[in-house]
């Protein structure tokens, strides 16, 4: 029965209606999974102890792992953080609501960096989350749990947080589909906010079919979300406009991106022209003070939005003698050195004295960067480009150096930016073995069509099988025990299929 | 002489069903923490969602005071740290606020246009309370997020005198349109005052800000202190400082609450969970057709069309409660004057309450029908003072009244004549003394004539005929 963690969620659902296996046999085909391998992988910081009665509906089966700061009522909501470190989710999170009316359910709760701040999983509070394709490096973040847990057929789906690339570049660490809908798409109610402007609920899957299904019965208007949008989904919108328009492909800066990578771009492009598409090579001159605009925002949306884990009404309390006492250790003893280190850079940015130069100038280059994206969004119907500079680094070998960790997010953050909907995909693996991946964005509201996009892709370059094959699920292995993840072979690079 | 420079900063509750940014009753009054849910109490991951209401409610104040309604504002975030704010920071509207440039017309002497600068659209916080004895503060959120306008006049008040007025004229307009509740005392009304000092033709002084002026009388006792105290420091050739100050009651003095650099940072920005405040000239025009007449137009109206004195005029608009219950007697029938007469000094006695017309002592319909019987002439206005307890007391009309008490006017001449007879036959002594000169007990005569009758006679009536007996006419 263990084997029946390998199944995507178009093959739970299909199993579960023919009848093949019940919902408490995937659930501890699943529990057992974890059992075995998420000691070493920790990629969950909770698990569901048992199944809920389930509704019926399209996702009726389908487990679906969710990132710590998203709330599942009356399971634990930390954000990997000590200062939520016992506290428990009063509400469900509209994302949650959604996949429980669908038949869904969430098996458990995953590691992330702290308050999503980090791209490593490395700044958790309260564990540490290894990559499985090798055990002794990173799974990207802030993400870097539910990644982890879908790369380890711990859970076919997850949910993260991208507000700065956090659910693309673990997807791409981990050989997986990373999707970041465009901005309001999905329902920020029952996230913890990070960044409200550029937060948004992403999804994980290891194949796009998954993905699309996901989102399908999520996403939506959602009342509560006042920046969410109200144009209805279009699951049958066609993949592309007609006649094949030039696609964008984005020109590789000189330095800063990984050998390995600069080489497999080439061969990534060139499956779309295959698929018949012609290639345009794009410049966007603004590009490269995304890093400094996204800093200055995001850290200045999270010293407000941070501001509520006072200590006064839910959460860690240090006490102490006067409230402003109380404030001060609360708030040093209850987050970590990233947290604080963001807080105290948005708090200089928002100062009166700062404002101008820091909040006031990094919006007007969002604005820019954003303008530019438009533009380009206006001649092509999709942008192709790289999803992270380098593949998944060894734990530790960043962690002191917050500058070179921030460089992570340099190809995904200016989408974020500026809201536009962006899909990381797997492509290959490197010398070492480890996955290689690239990524597509489209504009506004072209989710849909960019899924079906990838289905093709996936279709040709079949990254769900490499996952399978690397964790020995494939079909020649069902009765094989599962491998050790120790285990790294010499792989050498290879596309598929 | 120093010239005074006033402007008043005014925070009004909306008189809406629910709170500004989530579903949660705005009633604070309930038991501690008992209206509250993730988004007012600051939850991890709730989301503010705007209520239209609050809006429409906000469009009102605007209107009324003339305001320019931006057709697209902003919300922002006010940031500091106080138990009772439940998210760390207040949303409001600083860089774009919805409603600006307006105006409200004051009487001091003369008619002043005091300028409204802006008003925006923010939400309160909670309520803290201190256990000095057990060295604990305990915090109710109840109120957090209940919607509230500022209203910021522009500097043109002169004189403490000035400043309570506006705030008096402010208050009754936001009262009659519903918009607010009026009570200053409980704080759903609240007002901070700048004033600063200068020389005529010299540039403005420094201005010092005082919070919490919550009566009339706070307001204009705080300003002439700091007149006074102002001007001391500046014919001591010293600086104001630029500091926020409080109002002691029982010293009659202000005192430092905050000095220059001690005034917070609020590191506004704007707010990232909020769109864009969009209002189309249809919910102008629809806010604008819910408005009353305003309490200027109304007293005009009562001096031109039911001849009422300007005083009069002003009492009863001061409540808007009381204005309705006035214009109904008179709809009914009442004579204007007489009711405006006898609402005031006889009505008013038998009234309790901050507003007694909100549940008024009788129906108008009652008292227009008490009214409209003493202008017919069926009662006296005696008579009438006599059963108005008794009609509020009983609920009894004018009419069944006088039935059930048999009550019988003596109205016909023969009949008022024949009990002055019977009266003045019983006052010899004093009568022979009037007729000898001494005209001066005619009032006591006439008195002693409506005492026996106990006012069942039309004063003109017994005066006419009592003076025609003394002259010997009847005789
Ligand atoms: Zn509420």
């Amino acid at each position: 029965m263990t084997l029946l963690c390998s199944l995507n969620a178009r093959e739970i659902v299909s199993g579960l209606r023919k009848g093949l296996f019940s919902p408490q046999e995937l659930f501890h085909s699943l529990r057992e999974r974890t059992a075995s391998l998420d000691g070493e992988i920790g990629a969950f910081l909770s698990r569901n102890k048992e199944l809920a009665p389930l509704a019926e509906g399209p996702l009726k089966g389908v487990p679906v792992a969710m990132k710590d700061n998203i709330l599942a009522h009356g399971m634990p909501l930390t954000c990997a953080s000590k200062i939520l470190e016992n506290y428990v989710a009063p509400y469900d999170a509209t994302v949650v609501a959604r996949l429980k009316q669908n038949g869904g359910w969430v098996p458990g709760k995953t590691n992330m960096d702290e308050f999503a701040m980090g791209s490593s999983t490395e700044n958790s509070a309260l564990g540490v989350t290894r990559n499985p394709w090798d055990l002794s490096r990173v799974p990207g973040g802030s993400s870097g749990g539910s990644a982890a847990a879908v790369a380890s057929f711990q859970t076919p789906l997850a949910l993260g947080s991208d507000t700065g690339g956090s659910v693309r570049q673990p997807a791409t660490f981990c050989g997986l589909y990373g999707f970041k809908p465009t901005y309001g798409r999905i329902s920020r109610y029952g996230l913890v906010a990070f960044a409200s402007s550029l937060d948004q609920i992403g999804l994980f899957g290891r194949n796009p079919e998954d993905i699309s299904l996901l989102f399908e019965n999520i996403a939506g208007y959602d009342p509560l979300d006042s920046t969410s949008l109200r144009e209805p989904l279009r699951p049958d919108r066609d993949e592309t406009p007609k006649n094949l328009p030039a696609l964008a492909y984005l020109a590789l800066p000189d330095e800063g991106v990984d050998p390995e990578i600069r080489e497999a771009y080439p061969r990534f492009l060139k499956v779309f022209q295959e698929m018949g598409y012609p290639l345009e090579e794009v410049r966007v001159s603004h590009w490269e003070y995304a890093l400094y605009v996204y800093y200055v925002i995001a850290s200045s949306e999270a010293s407000s939005n941070l501001a509520r884990f006072d200590g006064i009404r839910y959460g860690f309390r240090s006490p102490a003698p006067s409230v402003d006492a109380l404030y001060d250790e609360t708030r040093t003893k209850g987050f970590g050195p990233e947290v604080r280190r963001r807080i105290l850079l948005g708090t200089f940015s928002l100062g009166a004295g700062q404002y101008d130069e820091y909040y006031g100038k990094a919006f007007q280059v969002r604005n820019l960067i954003a303008a530019e994206l438009r533009d380009l969004f206006s001649k092509y119907p999709f942008l192709l480009l790289p999803s992270t500079p380098d593949t998944a680094f060894t734990l530790g070998s960043k962690s002191h150096d917050p500058v070179k960790m921030y460089y992570s997010d340099f190809f995904t953050i200016p989408l974020s930016l500026a809201g536009y909907p962006a899909l990381s995909l797997p492509f290959c693996l490197s010398g070492q073995g480890l996955p290689i991946g690239f990524q597509i964005a489209a504009p506004y509201l072209n989710d849909e069509r960019m899924l079906r996009l990838a289905s093709r892709y996936e279709g040709i370059v079949g990254g769900e099988e490499t996952l399978k094959k690397r964790f020995n699920l494939g079909d020649e292995a069902f009765t094989a025990p599962p491998e050790s993840v120790h285990n790294k072979d010499n792989q050498s690079e290879e596309v598929f299929p | 002489m120093w010239k005074t420079v006033i402007g008043l900063e005014i925070h009004a509750q909306l008189l809406t069903s629910t709170k500004l940014f989530c579903s949660c009753p705005a009633n604070y009054g309930d038991s501690p923490n008992s209206n509250v849910c993730p988004v007012c109490f600051g939850l991890p991951g709730a989301l503010p969602v705007l209520n239209g209401e609050a809006v429409r409610q906000a469009l009102r104040a605007a209107l009324l005071l003339n305001c320019r309604i931006n057709r697209t504002s902003s919300f922002d975030r006010k940031n500091y740290f106080y138990p009772d704010l439940s998210k760390g920071y207040q949303i409001t509207q600083f860089f774009h606020p919805y409603a600006e440039n307006g105006y409200m017309e004051i009487e001091v002497g003369g008619t002043r246009r005091i300028g409204i600068t802006r008003i925006h659209i923010e939400e309160d916080a909670g309520k803290s309370f201190h256990d000095e004895e057990r060295g604990e503060t305990l915090v109710d959120f109840n109120r957090c997020g209940t919607p509230l306008i500022e209203i910021v006049s522009e500097p043109d008040l002169e004189t403490p005198e000035e400043a309570a007025e506006y705030l008096r004229r402010l208050r009754e307009l936001l009262v009659y349109a519903g918009v607010n509740d009026g009570n200053l005392e409980e704080g759903s009304l609240r007002c901070d005052a700048n004033i600063s000092l200068h020389r005529e033709g010299e540039p403005l002084g420094t201005r010092v800000e005082i919070k919490n002026l919550n009566s009339y009388r706070f307001l204009q006792r705080a300003l002439r202190y700091e007149q006074e105290r102002q001007a001391e420091l500046l014919e001591r050739g010293e600086e104001v400082g630029r500091e926020t100050r409080l109002f002691d009651v029982k010293s009659n003095r202000t005192m430092v609450m905050r000095t220059k650099e001690q005034l917070l940072d609020y590191r506004y920005f704007p707010e990232p969970d909020l769109g864009i405040l969009r209002i189309e000239e249809e919910e102008i025009r629809l806010a604008g057709s819910t408005l009353p007449e305003t309490p200027a137009l109304k007293r005009e109206r009562y001096v031109r069309e039911y001849h009422l004195s300007a005083d009069d005029a002003k009492i009863l608009v001061s409540s808007p409660s009381q204005a309705a219950f006035y214009e109904e007697t008179v709809k009914l029938g009442a004579p204007p004057v007489k009711a405006a007469h006898w609402l005031l000094t006889e009505l008013l006695q038998h009234a309790s309450g901050s507003d007694p017309f909100l549940t008024p002592p009788l129906t108008p319909k009652a008292f227009a029908d008490l009214l409209v019987s003493l202008e017919k002439g069926r009662i006296t206005a005696p008579m009438a003072k006599d059963i108005l307890p008794e009609m509020i007391e009983k609920g009894l009309s004018a009419t069944e009244l006088i039935a059930k008490k048999g009550i019988a006017l003596v109205d016909s001449p023969e009949a008022v004549k024949a009990m002055v007879k019977g009266v003045l036959e019983g006052l010899r002594p004093e009568v022979e003394r009037y007729r000898a000169g001494e005209t001066k007990l005619l009032g006591f005569l006439i008195g002693e004539v409506m005492k026996s009758c106990k006012g069942a006679a039309q004063p003109k009536t017994v005066n006419q005929t009592v003076r025609e007996f003394l002259e010997g006419k009847e005789e």
